[in-house]
């Protein structure tokens, strides 16, 4: 978050040291106010059932009980599930990054008669919401035969406007004399995307291959539509099931809840500048 | 959403050629545009575009999956009109929106002003707060589900403590449930929402601050003063966005309760699930996401309306 602090206000005048004080127990009463839910969620994953929910509340278990975590690739085809939504993550991300950049340069940089009401329709559908139209998406999957596919999923979530917006967005900060250099040195307009605009536009593409690969990771009303053999399941799915099927087991189900945030707070935490570039770039740019 | 359109200008072909060469070159950067565009174009206008075109025509038709469609005109909005339940949902996606745009805005601006400052350790505190946002929402709303365990839910525990005598029964009750989701949705959101306002704080110039410390206004009178207004244009975007997304409501309620107890938390996304995927009425279901799109478009429009007016006044 370097940009973020760079850009702060300057310190006018020398905080004094009581403000100080008092400045950080606000802060530390809101961050823990804010993370009271996760805190409590490990804490609940390692009890025994019995201990969840009890009055008054326990936070440090009697005795960790670490065998919640092997139980549960037992109780649920855990492994499955998080193959899946690895594969589908993935996916969905290289061909999002790839196209939306790669259309991103056309929009950018490339002077075309109609390219201006073509980008127009791009970000107004950013504004439709997705509700709107996923009947007719779903007739048309359904009459393609591609329903219960990974395919279907891909298809829908993989050309989505929001990349090429952000990319758009990020490419028109480069200035355009590059490009001009680069034509005048013989380069063709493929070859400048390759070889000058995605080197120079990798804190975008992270950005955007991050949130949509976390978005593809928690989504679940593209899985819950789609998917409905259990083979294929996504972990967001599964830990859904698991509520309904094992609805007292409390301590499994925030067993389930902990291994499926894991993976995403240690993305979060690597590329935490990244996500926070975008969210700003992606509203304040627009 | 000013600067959207102003593109670059100097492009290929930009500098001056003589004039027949003009037409080809224009016909090859048209060429070149759209073969960047394409592959990204072909999956957005089959899988977006048409769905949307579709939509709208299937909004006037009777379709379920076993007979053809048919053309009914306005039946479906009739029928939309004298079916209870999706009047309740959409009174509850009213009422979600009510709760969830002005309680997000205040705390994403409070987080945002607080956290507006330089100083060690700042961004731990605005990465915690971002965090819930990348959580997924299933594990969510799990877990606020057993914090709001009426019986033995911290939430309760700590309302007991601080002296209520019968704390709500939250997503158990009629009356609770809905709120219960409204909290949990704002805790959610606030960090995204903290982000763009902390852009917006900061775009702010310094000067004018010191200026209005100079003349001697309080910290109150610069924040009415000099902050308010320089973050008009990132309200209103916030206010947009959390209006769309509010409408959109989906994924939380269904984890959360399901729409329940009874139809409390019934969601128009949801009664569109329902009839269209679940049910197979594809026409009927068309026409109340017909509704759910006007509704958003014409609130996104009126604040647009508003926006401009103050801004000339």
């Amino acid at each position: 978050m370097s940009t973020a602090d760079t850009a702060a206000p300057p310190a006018a005048r020398r905080p004094r040291p009581l403000a100080q004080v008092v400045l950080y127990t606000v802060l530390g009463l809101c961050a823990v106010a804010i993370l009271v839910p996760f805190l409590w969620m490990v804490s609940a994953s390692l009890k025994r059932n019995n201990e969840v929910l009890t009055s008054p509340i326990r936070w440090i278990p009697d005795e960790f009980q670490w065998g919640n975590f092997t139980r549960i690739w037992d109780q649920i085809p855990l492994g499955t599930y998080l193959g899946n939504t690895v594969f589908l993550s993935l996916v969905i991300t290289l061909l999002q990054v790839l196209t939306g950049s790669f259309a991103a340069y056309g929009f950018a940089k490339v002077r075309f008669r109609g390219r201006d009401a073509l980008f127009l329709a791009y970000i107004a559908t950013i504004a439709v919401p997705w509700q709107a139209y996923m009947i007719p998406q779903y007739i048309m999957m359904q009459k393609a035969g591609l329903t219960d596919t990974f395919l279907s999923l891909i298809l829908l979530q993989a050309f989505g406007a929001f990349g090429v917006f952000l990319m758009r967005q990020y490419y028109l900060t480069i200035p355009d004399e590059l490009c001009e250099a680069a034509r005048v040195d013989g380069l063709s307009e493929y070859g400048i995307w390759a070889r000058i605009m995605l080197p120079l536009s990798r804190p975008a593409l992270a950005s955007l291959a991050l949130l949509t690969f976390v978005n593809t990771w928690n989504d679940y009303m593209g899985p819950f539509i789609y998917l409905t053999s259990n083979d294929l399941w996504t972990i967001q799915l599964g830990l859904r099931s698991f509520v309904g099927q094992y609805d007292a087991d409390y301590a499994m189900m925030m067993t389930g809840s902990v291994l499926s945030v894991l993976p995403i707070l240690v993305i979060f935490l690597l590329g935490q500048r990244y996500f926070i570039q975008g969210v700003a770039t992606s509203g304040i740019k627009g | 959403m000013a600067d959207l359109l102003t593109a670059p200008t100097a492009a290929p072909g930009a500098a001056p050629s003589p004039p027949r060469a003009r037409p080809r070159r224009a016909r090859r950067n048209t060429l070149i545009g759209w073969s960047f565009i394409l592959p990204n174009f072909l999956g957005f206008a089959l899988l977006t575009l048409v769905p949307v075109a579709g939509a709208l025509a299937l909004s006037f038709m009777e379709w379920d999956s076993y007979n053809p469609p048919e053309w009914v005109g306005l039946d479906n909005f009739e029928r939309l009109l004298r079916d209870e339940s999706t009047m309740i949902a959409l009174r509850n996606t009213a009422y979600y929106a009510l709760g969830h745009v002005p309680l997000t805005m205040l705390a994403a601006l409070g987080l945002a002003l607080l956290l507006n400052r330089r100083l060690r350790g700042v961004g731990f505190f605005r990465a915690a707060a971002f965090f819930p946002y990348v959580t997924s929402l299933v594990a969510v709303a799990i877990v606020w589900n057993m914090l709001f365990n009426p019986e033995f839910g911290p939430v309760n525990q700590f309302l007991s403590w601080l002296g209520v005598d019968s704390p709500p029964g939250w997503t158990t009750s009629v009356d609770w449930a809905m709120p219960a989701v409204i909290l949990t949705s704002v805790w959610r959101d606030m960090g995204y929402y903290m982000v763009l306002f902390l852009a917006g704080l900061q775009a702010i110039p310094t000067e004018h601050h010191e200026a209005a410390r100079v003349d001697g206004a309080n910290a109150w009178q610069r924040f009415r003063a000099v902050t308010l207004p320089g973050l008009r244009p990132v309200t209103f975007l916030v206010l947009i966005l959390l209006t769309v997304q509010s409408f959109k409501v989906f994924d939380l309620v269904v984890v959360m309760t399901d729409g329940g107890p009874g139809r409390a938390t019934l969601v128009l996304s949801q009664q569109i699930y329902r009839r269209g995927i679940i049910e197979g009425e594809f026409g009927y279901a068309s026409a109340i996401s017909l509704v759910l799109f006007l509704l958003v478009l014409v609130l996104t429009l009126t604040q647009f309306w508003f926006n401009n007016r103050r801004e000339r006044s």
